[in-house]
């Protein structure tokens, strides 16, 4: 059985010095978007994706645990800080938190659960606690159901930032975003994510050295969850709403998508993919249905013929990790 | 009493459904090592080659040769699908068949989407089953008692042809050991693609016969693949019979459910699949993945 990613480079000081160049390439790009001309709201949404594809590729690319439920922390995250925002009316940093602490309780619940089987059964029973949510939030009170939490007041942060402003808010989503990217990058190059790429290489050998395998796998899956949370609550701020599609099943379908174009165990893949993802749906919205049987097709085609992705790609053309 | 019963029926028939279903995943995951995530969407298809043999001018053919002509249809579909994608899979990780099957199941559902929108459409049940019996405790209409009847009979067949028959243990030999059988002179590759048709039949043959009690509408296998891999998740794959038990006795629960406590209808599944992966990890049947 190949592993997902078959060609991973070994953590060298070239590597981690090309890892640092893209980096800060990738931060001046995104600084510059205010002044380019692009609509900065539309970055503001890619950027909370492209955080919650990296969050998901903490799991699949480095511990080859396929969440086909990410949606649910996302979502989870969304509504309770929509929830603290407006009905507690905290000030927006309390409401992130908030909103992370509802995510880190349910990775937490999940993952218990979920971690006790593998492969594909750990994907289905992912997907199936997501749906799970999807009903339960649908009937529950506070989501309001099929309208959702809307009309969410952005505030101040730490009664500074005013994030009405839409520059304002892009450079405290684009922080954010670059706090949990780095957050993840220390994850992965850390002993625990060297532990982590073991088991994903060979489980039972991981077993044999004596790593208890599954509280690795455990912990992985409550940072991803958590850091998929955070993503979900600076969405909100963009979006000003949090509802159901955050939760539905077809979201987590999307992420897994956005992962795979950028490229699965691929650092900067995530991002690019998701830009790329939500780039078209922009784009082609006017295709209505159409846009599924395009994702659709773009699955078939990464599976079938480029499963590194587009990073993965051009780093194993250049025999550089990225 | 009546309602009790008549949910208990609407149960069994959702039972069916999820055994058929279940089924078919089992069966295409023992000889591909795939779960088939474009199972919905083949279940829908099955439904709306059913309808279109109904209303086309030229062929208007009804139900009962629909529920032979349809799943084969379907299953050609699913051998195309084998022969041209899912082959190139074999040795890779279990996540891309995964991932493979959910583009296809995207294209296939956005397809319909296109073309008929995402309403429902009606499909008549046949003359010979109209009507209901009074069973004293209840009325039963014919076609829902036809549903369940026929169905066990189909699971019972596709049980017997896997365990009891020459043909099957060619099958499972391919299985445990896909070199030795070749060895033997067994083509397995079109072993492998015949499976998967009829894996993929079993999902029409389903569709086929919700058509006349659920609406056909191009989604209406997206929501219930994902019950059916929490039906899979609480019986674990290990077994044919597994399954169908599993399938039955869930939707007997859920019918259940919808009586004494309907709020919980459609999250009982799920909440008794977090229950037994605490118990047992491994599945009701299951065996250690």
């Amino acid at each position: 059985m190949t592993a997902l990613t078959d060609d991973t480079l070994p953590v060298t000081p070239r590597a981690m010095r090309d890892e640092m160049i893209v980096f800060a390439v990738m931060a001046l790009l995104l600084a510059s978007v205010p002044f380019s001309g692009v609509y900065p709201f539309f970055v503001m949404q890619a950027l909370c994706f492209a955080l919650l594809a990296c969050a998901f590729n903490l799991l699949i690319g480095y511990g080859g645990l396929l969440s086909f439920g990410h949606a649910m922390f996302l979502g989870t995250a969304g509504y309770c800080s929509a929830h603290a925002l407006k009905v507690w009316a905290l000030p927006p940093e309390l409401g992130i938190l908030v909103g992370v602490a509802g995510a880190f309780v349910l990775s937490i619940v999940t993952g218990y659960i979920s971690i006790r089987r593998q492969g594909i059964y750990f994907s289905m029973i992912t997907l199936a606690l997501s749906q799970l949510l999807y009903f339960i939030y649908l009937q529950a009170p506070f989501t309001h159901g099929e309208d959702g939490i809307q009309g969410i007041p952005q505030g101040h942060m730490f009664g500074i930032f005013d994030l009405s402003k839409p520059t304002v808010l892009y450079y405290v989503v684009l922080v954010g975003f670059l706090a949990g990217f780095l957050l993840i990058y220390r994850i992965i190059n850390s002993p625990f994510g060297e532990v982590l790429k073991s088991i994903r290489e060979n489980e039972q050998r991981a077993i044999s050295l004596g790593y208890r395998t599954d509280q690795y796998k455990f912990l992985a899956f409550v940072l991803s969850g958590t850091l998929a949370g955070f993503a979900g609550s600076l969405k909100v701020f963009v979006a000003q709403n949090a509802s159901l599609t955050d939760v539905h099943w077809s979201m987590s379908g999307e992420v897994v998508l956005m992962t795979l174009v950028g490229g699965l165990g691929t650092i900067f893949g995530p991002v690019v993919g998701a830009f790329a993802i939500i780039a078209m749906q922009q784009y082609l919205a006017s295709f209505g249905q159409w846009v599924t049987v395009i994702q659709g097709s773009i699955f078939v085609i990464c599976v079938l013929t480029f499963r590194r992705g587009v990073v993965g790609e051009i780093a194993h053309y250049f025999r550089r990790s990225l | 009493m009546q309602a009790l019963f008549a949910q208990l029926l609407v149960g069994l028939i959702n039972g069916s459904f999820y055994a058929l279903l279940s089924l078919g995943l089992a069966v295409i995951f023992g000889m591909l090592n795939i779960i088939n995530f474009a199972h919905g969407a083949l279940y829908m298809m099955g439904a709306f080659v059913a309808y279109f043999l109904l209303n086309n001018d030229y062929l208007s053919i009804g139900y009962w040769p629909a529920l032979i002509v349809a799943p084969i249809v379907v299953g050609i579909f699913g051998m195309i699908l084998e022969r041209t994608m899912l082959q190139w899979l074999t040795g890779l990780d279990h996540l891309y068949g995964l991932l493979l099957t959910f583009g296809i199941a995207l294209i296939v559902q956005g397809v319909f989407q296109n073309y008929f929108g995402s309403s429902g459409l009606p499909y008549a049940i046949p003359d010979q089953l109209k009507g209901g019996m009074n069973l004293g405790f209840m009325f039963l209409p014919v076609y829902r008692g036809w549903v369940v009847i026929f169905s066990l009979v189909v699971c019972i067949a596709t049980w017997f042809l896997i365990e009891k028959t020459r043909l099957g243990a060619y099958l499972r030999a391919a299985t445990e050991n896909p070199t030795l059988v070749r060895a033997f002179g067994i083509n397995v590759p079109r072993m492998i693609t015949l499976t998967y048709g009829l894996g993929v039949g079993l999902a029409a043959l389903a569709g086929v016969l919700s058509a006349p009690i659920n609406q056909v509408r191009p989604l209406m296998g997206a929501d219930l693949i994902i019950v059916v891999f929490a039906v899979v998740v609480i019986g674990g794959m290990g077994s044919i019979m597994g399954s169908i038990i599993t399938g039955f006795a869930l939707g007997v629960i859920e019918g259940l459910t919808k009586y004494f406590y309907p709020e919980a209808s459609n999250t009982v599944v799920f909440v008794l699949m977090v229950l037994v992966l605490l118990v047992k990890p491994t599945g009701l049947t299951g065996r250690a993945a």
